[in-house]
């Protein structure tokens, strides 16, 4: 059971990745990428990660996807659904693929992997918690500052002169 | 704390129907679907006392008059009860309209997305003790993100439409949507730093054993209103209601759908009218307690799943009417004045609250 759904849930992960980069439609690959993005949080969720799915489809459904969106809709004109994206510079984007892939294989290769039947935790937001208030305090608190930057730089740039 | 999946799959596997996953598929489409009648019977219901509300504030005719089968149109409350059924018929025999220049595709989509996260969102909200669809750990967390995915509708909606009305509601709807989102997570994330727990039924629990939210300290209360206000610009209701704005965008995003489809917006913006004042009488009015347990008084034969759903439903009812109350009595805010309300007022009082009930916590 739990494996037909988790079949169903990767192929539509799958398929509308592959729609997002092979669609010349602007707006349609947004759109595939929603259901992309919602299909990883399903994939969280077999993981027993139930918080990151959540946060998975808050910060990138809900946050992430609506700039995207906002983005392809007012780089255009508004009344035109014609909005074409052409796929050029294979060269460099394939190169660049490559390369983060041999990135992503090489973690995957090294890290040790927890194996053996998952452990089903209760509830991951207090032990998520008190990882992030203890062990990474430091890389949580440098993101923020980060974001913190970008957000006073987007505001700065903004402003009318 | 029980789901009623969790139920169900007990009397399938009692029943002895063969394997489990065909009851834990039986138990699913059952839950979907009733969840789907609830939603579709609420907006009906909704619609009706809205009218009903309207003519009572406004002394309007059409809603009062209309009887049916020998209950005669007046001033009182079932007067206008045959209005509902010619609504409803309305809705659903229309002629469906795609525009010919509109995106085809994307517009009878977007409906679909914006119902999908009323639907979504329903699964998690208790609505007694031990009945909800499915019972999670972060309930709380999990309605906020399920709630955010309805934007990418309203987006949708408006810009497959190749309407500029429809286009700018859908960029007024959702930036007021987005921003509107973070002083509800504020005023919710207090409650969760007083209880420890993102679970209903243990912030309900909680309430049982101490107080209930909204007399709980100065801050709950700020986070209250907070909570309230933010929950009616949520749902893009007036005074909030600039993406629809009939006097200036037509019906915004929705202006180029009829029929089933608008029906459909309909559904999911009452849906989203109910999530609202469910989760706030959840969280603030002790859910499924009974209002004599402000009191301390225990009656037991008030307490109990069925009253639980009684309790919880008269919490929300009179929510739904407040929102509907603001809706015939206030005027309409301006786009700016909107954002800067959200930005500059209601946010800095939920980030100060956080900051001072923690130290409430720290010295009560």
């Amino acid at each position: 059971m739990a494996e037909v759904a988790f079949i169903i849930i990767a192929a539509i992960t799958l398929a509308s990745a592959f729609f997002v980069v092979f669609s010349s439609n602007l707006m349609y690959s947004g759109v595939a990428l929603f259901f992309t993005l919602f299909g990883v949080a399903g994939l969280y969720v077999f993981l027993y990660a139930d918080f990151l799915a959540a946060t998975q489809i808050m910060v990138y459904v809900g946050g992430i996807m609506v700039l995207i969106l906002f983005g392809i809709m007012l780089t255009n004109k508004i009344a035109s659904t014609d909005l074409r994206q052409a796929n050029r510079g294979r060269f460099m984007a394939g190169l660049s693929a490559f390369i983060l892939f041999l990135l992503i294989s090489a973690i995957a290769v090294t890290t040790q992997w927890h194996t053996g039947s998952p452990q089903f935790l209760d509830t991951t937001v207090a032990k998520l918690g008190m990882m992030i208030l203890y062990q990474y305090l430091l890389p949580f608190e440098v993101a923020s500052i980060l974001l913190l930057a970008a957000l006073i730089g987007a505001a700065l740039l903004s402003r009318k002169k | 704390m029980n789901s009623v999946i969790d139920s169900m799959m007990k009397i399938f596997g009692s029943l002895g129907t063969g394997n489990s996953a065909l009851g834990l598929v039986l138990a699913v489409v059952i839950a979907g679907l009733v969840v789907f009648t609830i939603m579709a019977v609420m907006a009906i219901v909704a619609v009706y006392f809205e009218r009903k509300v309207s003519a009572f504030m406004q002394d309007r005719i059409g809603p009062m008059e209309v009887g049916i089968f020998g209950f005669k149109g007046g001033k009182q409350f079932w007067g206008g009860i045959g209005q509902t059924l010619a609504d409803t018929v309305k809705l659903l025999v229309k002629e469906d309209i795609l525009p010919k220049e509109a995106d085809k595709k994307l517009m009878i989509m977007a409906p679909f997305i914006i119902f999908i996260a009323s639907f979504l969102t329903f699964i998690g909200v208790p609505l007694s003790d031990g009945l909800v669809v499915s019972d999670f750990n972060i309930g709380v967390f999990y309605i906020m993100a399920a709630g955010s995915i309805g934007v990418i509708g309203i987006i949708l909606a408006g810009w497959s439409s190749n309407n500029k009305w429809s286009l700018y509601g859908a960029l007024r709807s959702a930036a007021q949507i987005i921003s509107y989102e973070i002083p509800i997570g504020l005023s919710l994330m207090l409650v969760v730093i007083v209880v420890g727990s993102l679970n209903f039924g243990d912030i309900v629990a909680w309430q049982a054993d101490h107080r209930w939210f909204f007399i709980h300290s100065p801050f709950a209360f700020i986070a209250f209103i907070i909570y309230v206000i933010a929950g009616v610009a949520e749902t893009n209701r007036t005074p909030f209601d600039i993406p629809e704005a009939e006097s200036e965008l037509v019906a915004g995003w929705m202006t180029e759908y009829s029929g089933f489809r608008w029906s459909i917006f309909f559904m999911s913006e009452y849906a989203n009218v109910l999530i609202i004042s469910i989760i706030a009488s959840i969280i603030f009015l002790g859910g499924w307690l009974s209002p004599l347990a402000i009191f301390g008084v225990h009656v037991s034969w008030l307490e109990g799943p069925l009253w639980g759903l009684f309790w919880i439903f008269s919490k929300a009812v009179f929510f739904v009417f407040v929102m509907m109350w603001f809706r015939w009595t206030f005027p309409r805010l301006r786009v700016d004045q909107l954002m800067y309300f959200c930005w500059k007022v209601l946010i800095p009082f939920a980030l100060a609250n956080l900051i001072f009930i923690s130290v409430w916590e720290l010295i009560f």
